[in-house]
């Protein structure tokens, strides 16, 4: 890996020859961030996507029709469904791991872990990432601890099952929960292990900004998926270390009889030794990740957003500073807003009062994404593409769920729907839906980068998108009215209430707008298998796109360029620009790619 | 009406797959193949985007027309009101700008949809309008910000004035038992580490504490209404949640802590029993349950009414069934049921093995 040497634009002297690659060193222990990004994507959003999406059906299953004997059950379930039935502590560990999968395997190791391991090098202009090793280590950790989550699907008392936030003491006592045991040990080795691969990913995406930008690609150059990207990995690393702390001193508690987090319990007919821990620190310690998680999960989402967005507008995306801002202060407002999870929790409301200042501060910069995204459709010529539509739709649920986060950030109101279906709705929007879209932008848009100049079939990506469009707003449109009936969330069952019956019916619609919807992700998927293999080969730059990701080889080659890397001289968003007669700057192309010096008499206008 | 929700999503779902396969027609028919949107394909989706903007609209209506009467009826304590006031208001603000930025979205998408030659208007900056945008937000956050925190700090103001019962709320998986102070209103001192499961001192009150003497243990949480109640809530295991939905409140209740909530219940069960909301909210409910009772599927008995206390803290197995009633009651009836009850002394200090406290005679409806 010699990528460092080349960053000054010097012509790559040894591309020629190519060390002999074996299979492994090609597809397996591949130090490519190319091949690297395609892993992430499989591993991440393929299959443990498969494994988190078929879990929600499940429970949406028992949800709807609750106590229902499903022969599906029988067959994924085994013994925690004795005669299809779902059992009430299955049930809740479907719940935990479909959100600790979607949360942290899909959405934050295969959303940023593809993206900016395929867009970082590519998009600045470097040959590789600033340590290729590493990358590779950071990826291996990160199967390693797939595997090890998945292994605790299987094991004898179930797996985790204590809500993916893991609360003690609950996640602490197996003799709480039979889930609490080797499940929840396995889960915390797979977390320990997956924030060790999250760690070794950020720092390399932030040295390789810092360092390998090639000549002319100035921090306001840069696209703003990179911008995204970057400031993403800077959450990353302040506060994934907190929840590793949090993990260790639970481990600690579970294993060698500290108190961190517990104190004062009686349970199975015993007193238990600990004492002076305190559930509330785990859960400021929770948070303190937990919250930013949300933007990890988030950022890459918007920067995508931005990118595509602009190349199918075929306008600059509107206000790029002020995306540039609007990024960094929600970077950084996400680092001190964590209390809004416990303004319930018995901290002292003053607490409460600081963060509902902070949180609801958070929405003056995503306001402003949204307004700016708004205008950057105004007067486009807008190209839809399945890329596109993802994008719009983006924009759409990011406001709908965004919204309600007004209410939510407010401690006052919190109070009443706290922890019930209008909480799962919001963030199911705002975060999940939001950023599933962000990502299949991302797949729909970069799939020739990935796979050689191969085209995703639009056709089955319309019906993608739509399905799942209306299917995402036909399950969380009306969950809110379910939460604000008062229905609490991680309810296996809600006929233990009767004030909870004439609500069955919403539960229904809901699953089956969910069981649709997953059906749309099928389509997805075939798209994506057969489009690998048959896809359509396309031109070199098929959305007509500015960024440096275009000008590389179709073909993959070691070092991304077959020539010296490109030199910068503009901002990536020159499209549709016009000279003072009104004509394109480069006659007959509505846009003007960042490698190509300004013209004769042309203005360099923001950046 | 199950059946017919069924019907209508799979009509949308077929009418959206009809759709989709005419614009696979479509695009099949004119173009050689190319997978990079056409004008067609900008055409088609652009109609689309104006469909789903009504699909928006629609399904809003649609839930508020057909779900808005699920909600929790009226408040039925003194901070409720400001607490649905204060909901109604952010709602207004939410529906205005989700009606106005989701029409932009979806209209601009439609307006602007690609055409072969149409120029897009190269415009990447404009101060006056991002400033414009930036300060509307600010100003209506920082009205909502100030509200909401003037809201709060007087709702979770615990203090001893006007003289509040004082009433202790104690989780365990997966049930809940209250503990009144007594005649002294003062609850004696408990410690996990004074349970003792034989003389069935389940809360671990302290028998040399003489405040403990008097206090009232039940299973069925009683108020008086009018009064002001200052609830301590403990955990003898796990986090747990009590949630008062019809009180607007909620607070955890964490092991080895001593949490705290207050309100002043302003309805009785009876006067809430006959509040319109509340009847027709039975009337339909107990009609699900006389037509799942008639279908054979389970006997249900009719539903009256009642306040309940839920977990809303995931605790376990039985988390969905961990519950209590609530009796709201006037003062004299309040009194009477608390002259009926035995204290801690007369109970578990006498050494007897007949009931730990005070258990409630009618089964409550579960």
């Amino acid at each position: 890996m010699s990528a460092t040497a080349h960053v000054d634009g010097h012509v790559h002297e040894d591309h020629g020859h190519h060390h002999k690659e074996t299979f492994v060193t090609k597809y397996i222990f591949s130090m490519d961030h190319k091949m690297i990004a395609k892993q992430y994507l499989i591993t991440g959003v393929l299959i443990m996507g498969f494994i988190g999406i078929a879990m929600s059906l499940m429970f949406r299953m028992q949800l709807a029709w609750p106590g229902e004997s499903f022969p599906i059950f029988e067959a994924l379930l085994g013994k925690w469904a004795p005669e299809g039935v779902m059992d009430a502590d299955v049930y809740l560990a479907l719940v935990t791991m479909h959100g600790t999968i979607m949360v942290f395997f899909v959405l934050t190791a295969g959303l940023s872990g593809t993206f900016s391991n395929l867009l970082i090098p590519l998009q600045i202009g470097a040959r590789d990432m600033a340590s290729g090793f590493l990358n590779m280590v950071s990826f291996w950790l990160f199967f390693v601890s797939c595997v090890i989550m998945v292994i605790s699907l299987f094991v004898e008392a179930g797996p985790a099952a204590a809500g993916w936030t893991i609360y003690p003491p609950l996640s602490a006592l197996p003799s709480a929960q039979a889930g609490s045991g080797l499940g929840m040990t396995l889960w915390l080795s797979s977390m320990a292990i997956f924030i060790a691969s999250s760690l070794l990913g950020s720092l390399n995406y932030i040295v390789t900004v810092i360092n390998l930008r090639t000549k002319g690609m100035s921090m306001t150059r840069l696209p703003l998926t990179i911008w995204a990207f970057f400031v993403t990995a800077i959450i990353g690393v302040i506060s994934f270390p907190v929840l590793l702390s949090a993990a260790l001193l639970l481990i600690m508690d579970r294993g060698f009889g500290t108190s961190f987090f517990l104190s004062d319990i009686f349970i199975q007919g015993e007193v238990l030794h600990y004492q002076g821990g305190s559930p509330v620190l785990f859960e400021h310690l929770f948070w303190f990740l937990g919250h930013p998680e949300v933007y990890i999960v988030l950022l890459p989402a918007l920067g995508i957003t931005s990118e595509v967005m602009s190349t199918n507008a075929r306008k600059p995306i509107f206000g790029y500073r002020a995306m540039v801002a609007s990024i960094l202060a929600i970077a950084f407002l996400s680092t001190i807003v964590w209390g809004h999870h416990m303004f319930i929790s018995g901290m002292n409301p003053f607490l409460g009062s600081v963060f509902t200042f902070t949180t609801l501060l958070i929405a003056i910069p995503s306001a402003v994404k949204s307004f700016n995204y708004i205008t950057t459709l105004w007067k486009g010529n807008l190209q839809m593409n399945p890329a596109m539509l993802f994008s719009i739709g983006l924009v759409s649920t990011f406001i709908t769920g965004g919204l309600t986060g007004i209410i939510l950030g407010d401690s006052t109101l919190d109070i009443n729907v706290h922890d019930t279906y209008f909480v799962v709705a919001h963030f199911h929007l705002v975060m999940g839906i939001s950023a599933l879209y962000g990502l299949f932008a991302g797949v729909y848009h970069w799939f020739p980068k990935m796979f050689e100049g191969r085209l995703m079939n639009k056709n089955l990506g319309y019906v993608h998108f739509w399905v799942t469009a209306i299917c995402a707003y036909g399950v969380f449109f009306p969950m809110h009215f379910v939460g604000m009936a008062g229905v609490p969330r991680r309810y296996y069952e809600n006929t233990a209430f009767p004030m909870f019956d004439e609500l069955a019916d919403i539960q229904v619609l809901m699953t089956v707008f969910a069981i649709t919807a997953g059906a749309a992700q099928l389509v997805f998927v075939g798209n994506f298998i057969y489009s690998m293999f048959y896809g359509k080969i396309g031109p070199k730059n098929p959305w007509k796109s500015n960024t440096l990701e275009w000008t590389t080889e179709q073909k993959h080659v070691h070092g991304n360029w077959d020539g010296p890397i490109p030199e910068v001289h503009r901002w990536a968003y020159d499209y549709s620009k016009v000279d003072e007669n009104g004509e394109y700057i480069l006659p007959g192309q509505d846009y003007v790619p960042q490698h190509i010096p300004l013209q004769q008499d042309e203005e360099e206008l923001n950046h | 009406m199950t059946t017919l929700l069924t019907l209508a999503v799979l009509v949308l779902v077929a009418i959206a797959i009809w759709q989709l396969t005419k614009i696979f027609e479509l695009s099949q028919l004119k173009t050689a193949q190319t997978q990079i949107a056409t004008d067609s394909d900008n055409k088609n989706n652009g109609y689309m985007l104006f469909g789903f903007l009504i699909f928006i609209y629609g399904i809003t209506i649609f839930s508020f027309w057909k779900y808005s009467k699920f909600l929790l009826p009226e408040a039925a304590s003194a901070h409720g009101e400001e607490y649905d006031y204060l909901m109604l208001v952010s709602f207004i603000i939410i529906f205005i700008v989700q009606t106005i930025t989701q029409a932009l979205l979806h209209y601009f998408g439609y307006k602007y949809r690609g055409r072969e030659g149409q120029k897009a208007l190269f415009y990447a900056d404009n101060d006056r309008l991002e400033f414009i945008w930036t300060i509307i937000p600010v100003i209506v956050l920082a009205g909502l910000i100030l509200w909401g925190l003037y809201t709060w700090t007087s709702i979770m103001d615990v203090n001893d004035e006007d003289d509040p019962l004082i009433v202790e709320l104690y989780a365990q998986q997966f049930n809940w038992t209250a503990r009144y102070g007594g005649a002294d209103n003062v609850l004696g001192g408990a410690n996990v580490r004074m349970i003792d499961i034989d003389k069935a001192n389940v809360l671990g009150l302290d028998e040399s504490d003489t405040y403990a003497h008097d206090d009232v243990i039940v299973k069925e949480l009683h108020l008086p209404v009018g009064r002001k109640v200052n609830f301590k809530m403990r955990s003898q295991d796990v986090l747990h949640s009590a949630y008062m939905p019809h009180f607007r409140a909620q607070m955890n209740c964490v092991p080895g802590m001593i949490t705290e909530f207050s309100f002043t219940p302003i309805y009785t069960t009876e006067e809430m029993r006959v509040n319109p909301e509340v009847m027709s909210k039975v009337k339909r409910t107990n009609k699900i349950r006389a037509e799942k009772s008639a279908g054979g599927e389970e006997t249900l008995d009719p539903w009256q009414f009642d306040y309940v206390l839920l977990c809303n803290k995931i605790c376990g197995k039985s988390h969905y069934n961990m519950q209590m009633k609530i009796i709201v009651e006037t003062e004299e009836e309040y009194n009477a049921w608390m002259e009926s009850q035995s204290t801690f002394a007369e109970t578990v200090m006498k050494d007897d093995t007949n009931p730990a406290f005070n258990v409630v005679e009618t089964a409550s409806v579960d």
